[in-house]
């Protein structure tokens, strides 16, 4: 009993100590093209693979991705060069016309 | 409890240094009644508000009647209280929590459901098969979870008033008001009573209890979005008094007499509980909780010439942290139970107090690839003063094979202690003799129940002739080691003693729902049950239980107006196979007839603010031929008030009004 609060402590002392140097959870909200249900699936799948990241959520209305993750492990930039492998175009990493011909019909969104 | 108070207090001050940042975006879709989800790794059906209106619905133990997971037994000739079962067991083997608290469990297990009024609820998740590790050790079949009005969310004036022919009136008011900013409070206050005499079937009982019921509760909740600081805070007090036996019983002259056979029932109770939630501000996945109740139960009650008392005072603490491992893909949720209860309880005049105490420890991980697989892996371990040392595992997995489909597999161990005379109440009201027929074990003699229980379900939905629909099939089994055995085969005597040999509850459900045409809902379903104990005298089908069952709903609603006027019609109707019997000397064949059973309901709503209904129960005015077995003598060895296999009650009437200021 003792013991599990005192670990949990520790725990919420690591997470403050931690946000002096590199945040280790940084939010961050980018665009993401796609279209449907499907996409939201792939792009979020694409997100999380990359080690680092520990949420990522995708809206259909605003083609928005808020991402939480670890910046000791990895940056936002290879987060999105992952999800332009997986065919999709992030604001700042545009997908190759090979891999965008690879979505499903219905993910093939209009490019910008 | 002194660590966990320092474990806040300095949490406290942590969260000072966070900043304003965390911006929610919620999306809330048009939803329907009964929900099942394609994602979950439970085999979990969700009843909204709406639900319940569509039948008369005075309280929980009735709200389940137009939907086919639960079954709602016929309320026994001398309580009125309406038994529910899942999988084919009675509600001792569900866990059932009121906003993920242990509700109905120890002295109130008889009784518990009616304790909850239908219109406090807001939602209802029933879960098939063993369940989460998170609540408890105790469910066996299913949990089934009540979701009450939050302040936040409630309009601020609701009055329903409701009458029926059976002379039973309810009226039920909600008051909310926002304090400020921050807190919200609600006023829920309902009363009941039935007042007249009935006896449809002439046999010189009541068909139903006089009665009253007294139940208020007022409830505080605090939200804080800026800091992730959430709080409920409740505190209930519920009177309910209970009259009933044969019509000219008058509990003045005759009260522990052989003048006339009567009995009352009066059940006090006391509950406070309080939630402390915080969400992390800029990790949203991450959580803790503290939720503790407390709670008195005092029943005073007798049968004829005996006499049943019960107090149970009850404390019950969880504390939950959940989490996340890596990324959202892996989550857990770890904590602690402590729960406490202090039984007084004289059964004849024999005083059976005991004190029951336990903690324990879960951890439950939870794998989803967000795409079409899932995995829940729970386990905890608790040290209990009567049940020991033990571990519970449960596992629950989930996978989509194609579009709109889902395949689910359970398995799991629940592990309890069998308050055999408070959950076998209606078995006072007889001749029989209460035997327990081992000593060794320590709870009333017996030994724990421990049963394992192993399932899966599948569930496809897809369009048929252009309409909505789902298609599904489960299959459960409930394997006990050990169980306390309510062995009734034994002529005017009641036995309880430990398993020897098999006992199992095989279920299968096969569900079809559609939408016929537009506004037309048709729900139907099958059920098979073979639930089997070895008892002293042979193999038996559990008794008053059918081992056949159909089920089928309709709803039509019509089309909304633009002040919201609108008609709903719902119709209900189930058929029963044979149900094996109790041995009742004779007085009864050894099975049921079959028979069906159909309720029905109109609802007409004026605007958005004023609807009446009106509905039948019990429409084809079936009756149980011989509802009280040996009425002719209520001292003699053969009478019996609980071999009730269908309504004992015939066609009933009821009308109510909601009216609500928003």
């Amino acid at each position: 009993m003792k013991n599990i609060i005192l670990m949990m402590l520790l725990m919420v002392g690591f997470t403050s100590l931690a946000q002096d140097k590199k945040n280790k959870n940084a939010k961050y909200n980018i665009e993401v093209n796609g279209n449907c249900e499907m996409c939201k699936k792939r792009i979020e799948k694409a997100a999380i693979s990359v080690s680092g990241v520990k949420s990522a959520t995708w809206h259909m209305e605003d083609h928005v991705l808020h991402l939480i993750v670890n910046e000791e492990k990895c940056d936002v930039k290879s987060v999105e060069n992952a999800i332009a492998k997986a065919g999709h175009d992030t604001k700042n990493v545009k997908a190759t016309k090979e891999d965008y011909d690879k979505l499903h019909g219905c993910c093939q969104y209009e490019r910008k | 409890m002194k660590n966990i108070l320092l474990f806040f207090v300095v949490f406290l001050a942590f969260k000072g240094y966070s900043q304003d940042t965390l911006q929610t975006v919620k999306v809330e879709a048009k939803r329907g009644k009964i929900q099942k989800s394609l994602i979950k790794a439970t085999n979990t059906t969700v009843l909204s508000s709406k639900e319940l209106l569509k039948a008369a619905c005075c309280n929980l133990a009735e709200s389940f009647e137009t939907n086919p997971t639960i079954d709602v037994n016929f309320s026994d000739a001398l309580t009125g209280t309406k038994q529910i079962k899942m999988l084919g067991l009675t509600s001792p083997y569900l866990l059932i929590a009121e906003e993920n608290i242990p509700s109905v469990r120890g002295a109130s297990q008889a009784y518990g459901l009616s304790f909850t009024p239908g219109t406090w609820v807001e939602s209802i998740q029933i879960t098939k098969g063993a369940g989460s590790v998170v609540n408890g050790y105790e469910s066996i079949s299913g949990q089934i979870n009540t979701e009450l009005l939050k302040p936040v969310k409630e309009i601020p004036f609701f009055l329903n008033v409701y009458g029926s022919t059976d002379s039973r009136f309810e009226v039920n008011t909600h008051l909310t008001q926002k304090v400020d900013s921050l807190w919200s409070t609600s006023l829920l206050v309902h009363g009941n009573m039935r007042v007249a005499k009935n006896d449809m079937n002439n046999d010189g009982f009541l068909d139903n209890p006089l009665g009253n019921q007294i139940n208020v509760m007022n409830r505080w909740q605090y939200s804080n979005p800026n800091t992730g600081w959430v709080s409920f805070l409740n505190a209930r007090f519920m009177n309910d008094e209970k009259q009933t036996g044969q019509i000219d019983f008058d509990p003045k002259k005759d009260k522990l007499t052989t003048n006339y056979w009567g009995s009352e029932i009066n059940t006090q109770r006391f509950d406070f509980s309080s939630k402390l939630g915080y969400v992390w501000k800029d990790m949203p996945y991450q959580s803790i909780g503290f939720q503790n109740a407390y709670t008195i139960h005092n029943q005073n009650s007798y049968f004829g010439l005996r006499t049943y008392d019960i107090k149970q005072k009850s404390f019950y603490s969880n504390l939950i942290f959940n989490s996340i491992i890596d990324n959202t893909l892996n989550k857990f949720a770890t904590g602690l139970n402590f729960t406490s209860d202090e039984y007084q309880e004289f059964v004849f005049g024999n005083d059976l107090s005991r004190k029951d105490n336990s903690v324990g420890a879960f951890l439950e991980y939870t794998y989803d690839n967000t795409d079409n697989f899932s995995v829940i892996l729970g386990g905890r371990a608790d040290y209990h003063n009567r049940l020991g040392f033990f571990v519970t595992p449960r596992l629950h997995a989930r996978y989509n094979p194609w579009k709109d489909a889902v395949l689910r597999f359970s398995a799991g161990r629940g592990k309890r202690s069998a308050n055999i005379f408070a959950e076998n109440q209606h078995l006072f009201g007889s001749s029989r003799t209460f035997n327990i027929l081992d000593n060794s074990g320590k709870i009333y003699g017996l030994n724990p129940e421990i049963a394992w229980n192993y399932g899966f379900g599948f569930l496809q939905k897809f369009e048929w002739l252009g309409m909505k629909s789902d298609a599904s099939l489960d299959f459960y089994r409930t394997d006990f080691q050990n169980q306390a055995v309510v062995d009734l085969f034994q002529t005017n005597q009641v036995n309880f003693y430990n398993l020897k040999g098999k006992s199992y509850a095989n279920s299968l459900q096969v569900e079809f729902n559609t939408e016929i045409i537009k506004h037309l809902n048709f729900r139907s379903a099958y059920k098979f049950y073979d639930i089997k104990t070895d008892y002293n005298s042979g193999s038996f089908q559990r008794p008053l239980q059918a081992k056949h069952r159909f089920f089928t709903n309709l709803e039509f609603e019509t089309h909304i107006k633009d002040k919201g006027q609108q008609w709903k019609f719902d119709y209900t109707l189930n058929w029963f196979g044979q149900q094996q019997l109790p041995n009742t000397n004779n007085q009864l064949p050894d099975f049921s007839p079959t028979f069906i059973v159909m309720n029905s309901q109109v609802t007409r709503t004026f605007s958005s603010v004023f609807e009446m209904y009106l509905g039948v129960e019990n429409l084809g005015n079936y009756k149980q031929n011989r509802a009280i077995v040996g009425y002719e003598n209520p001292f003699g060895t053969n009478f019996d008030t609980s071999a009730i296999y269908a309504p004992v009650f015939g066609q009933m009437f009821y009308a109510g009004l909601r009216f609500k200021v928003k």
